[in-house]
């Protein structure tokens, strides 16, 4: 195995978990650290092949850009687009305070 | 079976034949499907919403289309189950997942855009692992779906829903979802066919994104000729995906009914074999692969050497791009809210909301695809895995440039038992085995029914896959063998599953 990793922390969860937006309890990273390390183990084989000249393949159809003609189509309109939100006001969505808070 | 005693055993192709004939009318093909639903899906679960009304009113738009004489399409009045992941407009698309419990989608996909086009009657939406993120369809946050053959087994997944609903005739045809083998495991261990075509055969738009780059919608059906009239209803070059291929649609319906092997290459993947593989499965496999042999077909071993890193590279190429596809569940702009008291900020109101939304294993996933990405793994894993994708595509080119078609068993084992791989998810990760390449590579894949395991007596699924665009190649080889089939058994494999 050419990995070096060492084994996945709760800690290191709780960090992960942060980064991705989730509140994990207590249980839920000791259980999660337990299965991403096992799951890290079995995948970390992709190194084994990934030799320095074979080029990344990112998706499977190989596209530059795509681009339409600037034309004006119809599209949702506000009552549509606003039909979901969780909270809405004069045509806005309505989201929680975004000031003097640690992002 | 006579035409009026029981109208959910036809097949599509005879009902459509059936309602441009006059002999019945969609309404009386819609009510028997409801009929049905109502009578036995509480047992398979199936549906996450019966939209009672809006299949009534579809159907009679077709009886009265037809009755003012206009030419009506191959699929018209035919009643079809979807996969609760494509948007449907004013229909809950929840996606299985508690983040999207009540959202009602402001537009149509292009699937339903088309479906509706085409006259198809669309009964409700199916279960399915939240996100598209399992094997069995017990990661739904509403419950699991049953497989109709073994109501204590999986159906597959993650269009289990979908598969169920085909098996269980409560309905002729369905959509689901393939990212990594979500249509054609759960065609398998069902008893039915399911394809994924070609990546960017089929419109992405409006199909809420688990891994964009290997994403692929595709048709259910108990026969091959039906999923090749459900691929050609729904494929085609969209402007408003794009990623969508602008080519014609390959001649899947003409392959469908040609059913012709006879001069064809036809290639075994030595690396989709042994170890892993359920005995009666491989059985069922070296007995098809004799039977393409008696067709006509030349069978030739053929090595994929990489095919053998598809699963790990399958785990970090899809959490990668699902932890960026997911992050755009912030509770700002549909779906649940938690937490916003006046008082938490914006960033609490999205850990609290989505750590209530998420199931454990898009949690799971989102936190896996995030390690991956992150500075100083990104070399070692995601961008590994990138170059194993490389690896595994020249592997197909490879293979391809010797044969017409490469096959496989679709699933290493037969239908598990519920509960069995819940909390093992690295064990559940093993049923993607043979199916993953083609969702790397883009090329087409579809897995039709070749028998029941000796062992436990439950379905065992042949995959066949295809190049890029060439899709057609598939269907002309699973109609062959279904046909062959069908004249030594005198009827299809799902006709012969347990009553309900």
């Amino acid at each position: 195995m050419a990995s070096t990793r060492t084994a996945l922390t709760s800690g290191d969860v709780a960090h992960l978990a942060r980064l991705s937006r989730l509140d994990l309890t207590p249980q839920e990273l000791e259980r999660m650290a337990g299965q991403l390390d096992a799951i890290l183990n079995a995948v970390a084989r992709v190194a084994e092949v990934a030799a320095a000249d074979v080029v990344p393949m990112s998706h499977a159809v190989p596209l530059t850009n795509v681009y339409r003609p600037d034309v004006v189509r119809p599209g949702l309109t506000p009552q549509e687009a606003l039909s979901g939100a969780p909270a809405a006001q004069d045509q806005r969505f309505r989201v929680p305070r975004i000031l003097d808070t640690e992002a | 079976m006579s035409v009026s005693t029981d109208l959910t055993r036809l097949t599509a192709a005879q009902i459509a034949g059936a309602i441009a004939a006059g002999d019945i009318r969609a309404v009386e093909v819609t009510r028997a499907h409801l009929d049905r639903i109502a009578k036995v899906d509480d047992r398979v679960h199936a549906y996450l919403h019966v939209d009672t009304e809006g299949a009534l009113t579809a159907a009679a738009a077709v009886d009265a289309q037809r009755a003012s004489g206009a030419t009506l399409g191959p699929l018209a009045g035919v009643p079809l189950a979807l996969k609760d992941i494509l948007t449907q407009k004013g229909v809950p698309t929840t996606c299985g997942s508690r983040i999207l419990e009540g959202w009602r989608p402001p537009y149509d996909s292009t699937v339903v855009a088309k479906l509706r086009a085409a006259g198809v009657v669309i009964l409700g939406k199916n279960n399915m692992d939240e996100f598209a993120m399992g094997s069995s369809t017990e990661n739904s946050a509403f419950g699991p779906t049953r497989n109709p053959w073994d109501l204590e087994r999986i159906p597959g997944g993650s269009s289990g829903g979908s598969s169920a609903a085909v098996a269980a005739f409560t309905a002729p045809l369905a959509i689901g979802t393939d990212t990594g083998g979500s249509i054609r495991q759960p065609a398998a261990v069902t008893g039915i066919v399911g394809a994924k075509p070609t990546y960017g055969g089929v419109s992405r738009y409006g199909l809420v994104a688990f891994s964009s780059s290997l994403d692929q919608a595709g048709p259910f059906a108990r026969t091959v000729l039906d999923t090749a009239l459900l691929h050609e209803a729904i494929a085609g070059h969209d402007p408003l995906d794009s990623t969508s291929i602008d080519a014609p649609v390959p001649a899947v319906v003409a392959a469908a009914r040609r059913g012709e092997v006879r001069g064809m290459r036809i290639g075994v993947v030595r690396e989709l074999a042994g170890e892993g593989y359920q005995a009666g499965v491989e059985q069922r496999f070296a007995e098809t692969v004799e039977l393409l042999t008696e067709l006509g077909a030349t069978v030739v071993e053929v090595s994929c050497p990489h095919f053998t890193y598809a699963l790990a590279a399958y785990y970090l190429i899809a959490p990668s791009e699902a932890s960026s596809n997911l992050a755009r569940f912030d509770a700002m702009r549909y779906g649940l809210r938690v937490g916003d008291d006046g008082i938490n900020g914006v960033a609490e109101v999205m850990s609290a909301t989505r750590s209530a939304g998420f199931g454990a294993e898009v949690k799971r996933r989102i936190i896996l695809g995030t390690y991956a990405l992150s500075a100083g793994c990104y070399d070692e894993f995601y961008g590994a895995a990138q170059k194993v994708r490389r690896l595994i595509a020249n592997d197909f080119d490879a293979a391809f440039a010797d044969v017409d078609v490469l096959i496989s068993p679709t699933a290493p084992t037969t239908a598990f038992r519920i509960g069995e791989k819940v909390d093992d998810p690295l064990s559940m990760y093993l049923q993607d085995l043979c199916t993953i390449p083609s969702n790397l590579a883009g090329n087409a894949s579809i897995s039709i029914p070749v028998g029941l395991a000796p062992e436990d007596g439950l379905p065992v699924g042949l995959q066949i896959m295809a190049p890029a665009m060439a899709d057609e190649r598939m269907y002309r080889v699973a109609g062959a063998v279904e046909a062959a089939l069908r004249e030594q058994t005198g009827h299809l494999l799902i006709e012969g599953a347990p009553e309900l």
